[in-house]
């Protein structure tokens, strides 16, 4: 299990040393993040909290935070807060 | 070296949030490594060697049911595929003359968050950034395991939902700030959870598990993206591709598509 996963991991970050040339397979990775932490993130954001609100709340707030500059820190401390503040009072 | 350190505690500072969200999950982790008659050591070893949710979870699925270590090698491989195009993504990300060594110490550290700060820094990536996330995140992700089998059910429900968001926290505040001053950013990311939220919810693909509904829409999003706007090659000593709508744009934010009019993304779109 642990070696599947690590040579997963491994491989392409070993293998691919050189910068690639191809624009489009460049232009590629560099929208893969993107795409994958934003299907990560949604619609999943509204299942990780008990009901659905408090989740649908952390997320506009996370995005309006991370909009006005704020950093990693006070995004996601802020989203976690957001959270039991809702989850304790309503 | 002395910026090496910098980085290093920089990477520390940005693996808080991440290990927060990791003791959430990974202590849920461990409440089902508990019910599959795994001990505390077994769980905190496997998370520690590991370092993926969604593959610890099915591997105590697959536990539980007596699987041979094939159907185990095959199911790892298909749940963490995606990690390979996160891999590939961050071999881009490294300088030139980043010592080989870094490679296959980083590539332990390949996980959704980790991998989603170290793709965010400006520039390229130094690797002592992410020994930094990696320092506290991983520990937290094992030591989570562990508390999970050893207490149980001590945290509610509503706590652990909480202290999960902070993991997707992260994921916004990596992809907004770039998307801020990029509108092909900004449209994309809307477009992608948008999809996602098709694929969670109509019938037939919602099928599809998660780990597939992640690779999927990968390839077809940012292939569909990098044909329709290329970017353009930052260390450009590059012919010419002949493309008009570059968007001038680089890896490090600071590129000067400064167009006002870029549309903040509303979740209301997704719905």
């Amino acid at each position: 299990m642990a070696v599947v996963t690590y040579l997963i991991r491994v491989l392409p970050l070993t293998l691919l040393r050189k910068p690639i040339k191809s624009a489009f397979i460049r232009s590629f990775l560099y929208y893969v993040p993107f795409v994958t932490l934003a299907v990560m993130t949604f619609p999943a954001i509204l299942s990780a909290t008990v009901r659905v609100w408090p989740g649908l709340a952390a997320f506009v707030a996370a995005i309006a935070l991370a909009y006005a500059g704020a950093s990693l820190l006070t995004v996601s401390v802020g989203a976690c807060l957001i959270v039991i503040v809702i989850e304790l009072m309503l | 070296m002395k910026q090496n350190r910098t980085w290093f505690f920089k990477g520390i500072r940005d693996g808080i949030p991440i290990a927060l969200g990791y003791i959430a999950v990974s202590f849920t982790i461990g409440i089902a490594a508990k019910n599959t008659g795994l001990t505390a050591f077994q769980a905190a070893l496997m998370s520690l060697t590991n370092n993926t949710s969604a593959g610890e979870f099915a591997a105590l699925g697959l536990i539980a049911s007596g699987a041979s270590y094939m159907e185990m090698a095959l199911t790892q491989l298909i749940i963490n595929l995606r990690y390979s195009l996160m891999s590939a993504a961050l071999s881009q990300k490294l300088s030139g003359n980043t010592p080989f060594f870094h490679r296959p110490l980083l590539a332990y550290g390949v996980t959704d968050e980790i991998f989603g700060v170290s793709i965010g820094v400006d520039g390229k990536l130094n690797p002592f950034y992410s020994y930094g996330v990696i320092s506290v995140a991983a520990p937290a992700w094992a030591l989570g395991t562990f508390l999970g089998v050893v207490t149980g059910n001590i945290l509610s429900g509503q706590i652990l939902g909480a202290l999960s968001v902070a993991l997707y926290g992260m994921f916004i505040a990596v992809i907004i700030p770039p998307a801020r001053k990029n509108k092909v950013l900004a449209g994309l990311i809307a477009v992608s959870m948008g999809a996602s939220l098709l694929f969670a919810y109509l019938p037939l693909v919602r099928e599809i598990s998660a780990g597939f509904r992640i690779i999927i829409l990968t390839i077809v999003l940012a292939g569909i993206a990098a044909v329709l706007f290329p970017i353009k090659d930052e260390n450009a000593e590059e012919k010419s591709d002949g493309s008009k709508n570059i968007p001038v744009y680089t890896c490090d934010g600071s590129g000067n598509l400064s167009d006002p009019g870029i549309a903040a993304y509303s979740p209301a779109q997704a719905d």
